[in-house]
């Protein structure tokens, strides 16, 4: 990976390092070292000394009810977030993919929710399942269905659900139609000859052959779901009803800037780090595997 | 059953279903902004109605206007939406020059010189990968309040201006710049810092114009950070804003303007990704190589 011709200077490398440098040790490394600091300590009521504590804050974590229910509740909702936005988003590629005409127009459309911030996605799905105002709502209702996503905790959950996967179809898609282009269209041809029907083709040849990115972009999926959904949460349910729609994330928010529990945000900030180091990790391993191909 | 006739059966299945399952997903795609920008151009009234008109109407220059110069006069006295969209625009455009300048230098630096520490930075760089803003929110704003960066453009947008994808994806691409480019260059005596700006930059247009869709993406959509580290109402960006404005049950919500406003908040980015849609599918999918 080096290179072989570079340039000769002491100094200019540091400085052309240091703004990034700078940035990251005073907002990431200074904070994260914080915040595994706090974990290991109790504030007292007036905030005025700390305590060491050891592990304690993690262990009344783990044996508080309402955290492990989060911990679970955040599993449930990224697993269908993530199932939720691969499905059709390697739907909508695989078809793609076979047309000539439109095929730019179709992209175009289909990119469009990457652009919207979450938290407007949230509003936009907010708006149409609003049981006073909404028109899905109101469609729901006039089909017979009870939906009140303000006071029932699974319809709160399927409309989050929802909204995060309407927008993260787009980004699924793109890489799906990429990885659907490189397969070597010898092989579709010689299967087709063979007299292979279009599911045999897809479940013998086009799906394994998808497997790394599909693999790649689970994680990538469940990275966003875990932590880039906090603005749709938070516009459409604030984590309510009654907690039914509390991720890890938002309950870190909501313990540590809301309720300002600091020992116990600060250990579910180190949890958190945690999860993202390992599936960071995950998705290294991919890469590294694609490499060797 | 002969080859011919698979190869017409694919054809007249090809000719109908892809299109078919596309408009399907163009549909999910497109409703849930269409039913807000049909909102965004009714009154109270015809919102309040069930079920909502499903065609916009003249109101709609009113609402924008509105929108536009007053903002929503709910429990939450929002700025009029040039001013949140001023305050957008200037994180976007502040956050994406910042991240694309800081990382093509570090990038410049960690592939053409050799120097101690060289791979210590640059995995110092790499591993804030893993620490998002999600993860040590409360610190972060302890941070930015020790360096009295609240409620200010500094405290919004410095600290997200560190990039590892952003310097990822540069070193990648200066790994590739033939050696002899620099050879010829140290030959005619150019510098460091000539080379750079002669062959360098314009060598990563691509790249630069493919970061740059994705991180002005990234800066408008930021919503955590400025909700944390803004106070006052006249510094918030306009994805705060509209969260604000919806009324938690209380007060009745300003639906007409909150569309509105929801509508002038996504025109930006929805611009952006449509002018460089090619640069954008480049960079995405080269970033995660």
């Amino acid at each position: 990976m080096d290179r072989r011709v570079i340039f000769n200077n002491k100094f200019l490398p540091y400085l052309l390092l240091a703004p990034q440098l700078a940035v990251t040790i005073v907002f990431f490394f200074w904070p994260a070292g914080q915040a595994i600091q706090m974990s290991v300590m109790e504030q007292d009521a007036f905030g005025l000394s700390k305590t060491f504590v050891g592990l304690a804050n993690f262990k009344e974590l783990f044996n508080d009810p309402e955290y492990l229910k989060t911990f679970w509740r955040t599993i449930i909702f990224s697993g269908a977030v993530a199932l939720s936005a691969l499905v059709p988003a390697l739907l909508f590629a695989l078809m793609a993919e076979r047309v000539v005409r439109g095929a730019m127009f179709y992209r175009t459309i289909l990119v469009l929710p990457y652009a919207i911030a979450p938290a407007v996605a949230g509003v936009l799905w907010l708006f149409m399942f609003s049981p006073s105002v909404g028109i899905v709502a109101y469609w729901l209702k006039k089909l017979g269905i009870d939906w009140n996503p303000k006071l029932d905790g699974e319809d709160a959950m399927i409309l989050v659900i929802m909204a995060a996967a309407w927008k993260q179809i787009s980004y699924n898609f793109l890489f799906f139609l990429a990885g659907l282009q490189s397969i070597p269209k010898a092989l579709l041809e010689a299967a087709s000859i063979d007299g292979a029907g279009e599911w045999h083709k897809f479940r013998t040849i086009i799906f394994p052959l998808l497997s790394p990115v599909t693999f790649f972009l689970l994680v990538v999926n469940i990275v966003y779901a875990f932590f880039d959904t906090f603005g749709i949460i938070d516009a459409v349910t604030s984590g309510g009803p009654a907690k039914a729609t509390e991720v890890l994330v938002y309950k870190v928010y909501y313990d540590g800037v809301v309720a300002l529990n600091l020992g116990t945000s600060s250990a579910q900030s180190v949890i958190l780090m945690a999860i993202v180091i390992l599936l960071t990790a995950v998705q290294f391993r991919y890469v590294e595997r694609k490499v060797h191909y | 059953m002969s080859a011919q006739n698979i190869a017409q059966v694919d054809y007249s299945r090809s000719n109908w279903l892809p299109h078919v399952v596309l408009w399907i997903g163009l549909l999910i795609t497109v409703f849930p902004l269409y039913v807000t920008f049909v909102a965004s151009t009714l009154t109270p009234t015809d919102i309040a109605q069930t079920p909502m008109q499903m065609y916009p109407s003249l109101q709609g220059i009113e609402n924008y206007t509105t929108a536009f110069t007053t903002g929503s006069k709910g429990t939450y006295l929002s700025p009029p939406a040039m001013t949140l969209l001023f305050n957008s625009l200037v994180v976007a455009l502040v956050v994406t020059f910042g991240k694309i300048t800081v990382s093509l230098i570090s990038a410049y630096a960690v592939v053409f010189f050799r120097f101690p520490g060289r791979m210590f930075f640059f995995w110092m760089i790499f591993i804030t990968l893993m620490l998002p803003v999600e993860v040590r929110i409360l610190p972060t704003y302890q941070v930015v309040t020790d360096l009295n960066l609240i409620n200010s453009y500094a405290g919004l947008t410095l600290p997200l201006i560190a990039s590892a994808t952003a310097t990822l994806l540069f070193r990648q691409f200066f790994m590739t710049i033939p050696d002899e480019l620099v050879e010829a260059a140290k030959i005619d005596g150019a510098g460091p810092l000539r080379f750079f700006k002669d062959v360098v930059i314009p060598l990563s247009r691509t790249n630069i114009a493919a970061m740059f869709v994705i991180l002005f993406i990234y800066g408008w959509n930021q919503y955590l950070w400025p909700l944390l580290i803004t106070t006052s109402n006249s510094l918030d960006v306009v994805v705060v804003a509209i969260k604000k404005m919806i009324g938690t049950g209380a007060e009745p919500t300003d639906w007409h303007i909150v569309m509105a406003t929801t509508i002038l908040a996504l025109i930006p980015p929805v611009l952006v990704i449509i002018a460089m849609q090619k640069s954008f599918v480049k960079g995405l999918t080269d970033t995660e190589k």
